[in-house]
């Protein structure tokens, strides 16, 4: 005899409703189901725990640029293939499918607009390129980006998030940390203001670069910054790492951020630097 | 005598020299003429060898453990070499060392990467991994050199800069980063030699100079042959075709526009004869800084900047 027994009749399951593909978002960090619509209203920042997820340089010209409203910049610039490179498939394959599957032409996009009035010339990063890799097309797009503000005394922002190097450029992606440099040191002698964002993630090269020479190191909350990678760090030094190491946080407190900055303050905050400069 | 891996055919005619030689000393039998012949064998055997080395094969060769580092080209190609230590901030880093020195009679900023050679030694020097001190170190040597209008010679052999903990919270990117902003605007002569490993980060930390030269059996790229492997390919099995791949041998880097020149080491490696090796670098520097004379500080930064401006190819669509 069964345990439980049903003591009405007529219980029936009611037929699945059909969701519509990409209607919630799972938060990656606490699992909370989000509706899409809200999620982009909330500028991809998880209402439950305040996790920002990562975002390309559409959603952030978006967030950033009055009525979003902007001007793209050297929008034409494509990888080239200097060294013929071939891993498991060659390096031009890499990028065509990386062209198809983003839309994009390389990890970093230019644009120059107004934020609460103030001009700003904005160069962005998109991790869904090839990791946000840095070859000659990211390293040529900030050197302009940066000579561009320099010629009209606009300042610039640099949104960074990236692997680093681009392996398949070699010795030509690491160039391009003393090219940027070079460019953005211009840029600082003009008297030029510059803020750099650094988000989920910043390592490698772009951390030992232009992300770190910001006259403003910004970062928002959470997001891993460094120079080597953890599973790099981990190995050398053979034991695990504390926890919250390499986040926002922990650059902050050791004193090479100046502020972290939510992403629904972002706007407010670039355009009180800029408001502050000018005045 | 450290053999590599490669090195075996001319391994086995040392061993069999060495012991003619042996048995010559005993003075019971003359062996002069055979000794001889087998030392003309072995030199051009070791010279063929050392004429069409791959770029892995360059890859050890620049890592040979009895390779000269900053601190005997210091000694070697200057008089009056005077080291100074510490970053004025934290420590001193063993793994960077630097100081004024006189080349040619006139002073001079040496500063390079150390390596250890012995066991202790290496670990002492941690490999020659710096950290975010040895380029704060660096940068402070720098901008003294900067201050007195000497020129700064930089020394680059290094395996990377050291990916550790403290290194993270003392800000190794950051360090890099200031250094290779600030060195573009130095107001003096920057000549840099990569004369061993030059490894990403750690190299061009110190490697933004109005000449970048490298030696013969040198490397230079952002990543080392292993590390590509591990990440392209998945494994470490594929480190020879990833040295190849990364086209980091100075021939190529040359070929690319990214280095100003190599300079050539003495048959079989600078190792197997260092005094000539620091002969011919000093030789080298004394020329590529007098190219340099009467330059006014704003043509020094000037070059600087627009050489490493224009490298980088990309296609426009």
């Amino acid at each position: 005899m069964a345990w439980f027994r049903r003591s009405t009749t007529g219980v029936t399951t009611q037929p699945k409703l059909e969701v519509p593909e990409g209607l919630w978002h799972k938060c990656p960090s606490c699992k909370a189901a989000l509706l899409t619509s809200e999620l982009k209203d909330n500028q991809y920042v998880c209402s439950k725990c305040n996790y920002h997820l990562r975002i390309g340089s559409k959603e952030y010209f978006e967030i950033l640029f009055d009525r979003q409203k902007f001007l793209e910049r050297d929008s034409d610039l494509v990888a080239a293939d200097p060294l013929g490179f071939v891993d498991t498939k060659p390096y031009l394959d890499r990028v065509k499918a990386a062209r198809a599957k983003s839309g994009l032409n390389d990890a970093i996009r230019t644009a120059s607009g107004t934020v609460e009035g103030v001009e700003l010339v904005v160069t962005c990063m998109d991790f869904d390129f090839i990791g946000g890799s840095m070859g000659s097309v990211m390293g040529e797009k900030i050197a302009r980006a940066a000579d561009y503000a320099c010629a009209t005394q606009t300042p610039l922002l640099i949104i960074s998030k990236s692997g680093g190097a681009r392996m398949m450029e070699a010795a030509f992606s690491l160039m391009q940390l003393a090219k940027t440099s070079a460019r953005l040191s211009l840029l600082a002698d003009a008297g030029v203001p510059y803020i750099s964002l650094m988000t989920d993630p910043t390592t490698g090269g772009v951390t030992a670069s232009f992300a770190m020479l910001g006259d403003f190191n910004l970062a928002e909350p959470g997001a891993l910054i460094g120079f080597a990678g953890p599973r790099v760090i981990r190995e050398t030094i053979g034991k695990d790492l504390p926890k919250g190491f390499q986040t926002s946080e922990f650059l902050l407190e050791h004193g090479f951020l100046d502020k972290i900055v939510d992403r629904k303050d972002l706007r407010k905050t670039i355009a009180q630097i800029l408001r502050l400069l000018k005045d | 005598m450290h053999f590599l891996e490669f090195e075996k055919p001319i391994q086995e005619l040392h061993e069999e020299l060495q012991r003619l030689k042996g048995i010559h000393a005993k003075g019971k039998t003359d062996l002069s003429s055979a000794i001889n012949e087998l030392e003309d064998k072995f030199t051009a055997e070791r010279n063929i060898l050392y004429s069409r080395l791959t770029g892995w094969q360059r890859v050890q060769v620049s890592r040979h453990p009895e390779r000269p580092y900053t601190l005997f080209y210091a000694e070697n190609t200057c008089t009056d070499f005077l080291e100074i230590h510490g970053d004025r901030v934290f420590r001193d880093d063993k793994a960077i060392v630097g100081g004024f020195a006189r080349l040619d009679g006139k002073t001079v900023m040496i500063i390079g990467h150390q390596k250890g050679i012995n066991t202790k030694m290496r670990q002492y020097r941690n490999f020659g991994m710096a950290n975010p001190e040895g380029y704060r170190k660096a940068l402070r040597l720098m901008k003294m050199a900067e201050k007195f209008g000497k020129p700064i010679i930089t020394f680059i052999d290094t395996p990377g800069a050291y990916p550790g903990l403290e290194a993270e919270e003392r800000g190794q990117a950051e360090a890099i980063a200031r250094n290779i902003q600030e060195m573009m605007r130095l107001k003096v002569p920057v000549i840099c030699l990569i004369v061993g490993e030059g490894a990403s980060g750690g190299a061009i930390g110190i490697g933004v100079g109005n000449m970048v030269y490298m030696l013969e059996n040198t490397w230079y790229s952002v990543i080392s042959p292993e590390s590509c492997s591990s990440i392209l390919w998945r494994n470490w099995d594929h480190k020879e075709q990833a040295a190849e791949a990364l086209q980091l041998t100075a021939d190529k880097m040359k070929g690319h526009g990214l280095i100003d020149g190599i300079i050539p080491e003495p048959p079989g490696g600078a190792h197997s004869d260092p005094k000539a090796m620091a002969d011919i670098l000093r030789r080298h520097l004394i020329s590529a800084l007098s190219k340099f004379e009467g330059w006014s500080p704003s043509q020094l930064v000037t070059s600087r900047i627009e050489k490493f401006s224009s490298m980088g190819i990309f296609q426009t669509i």
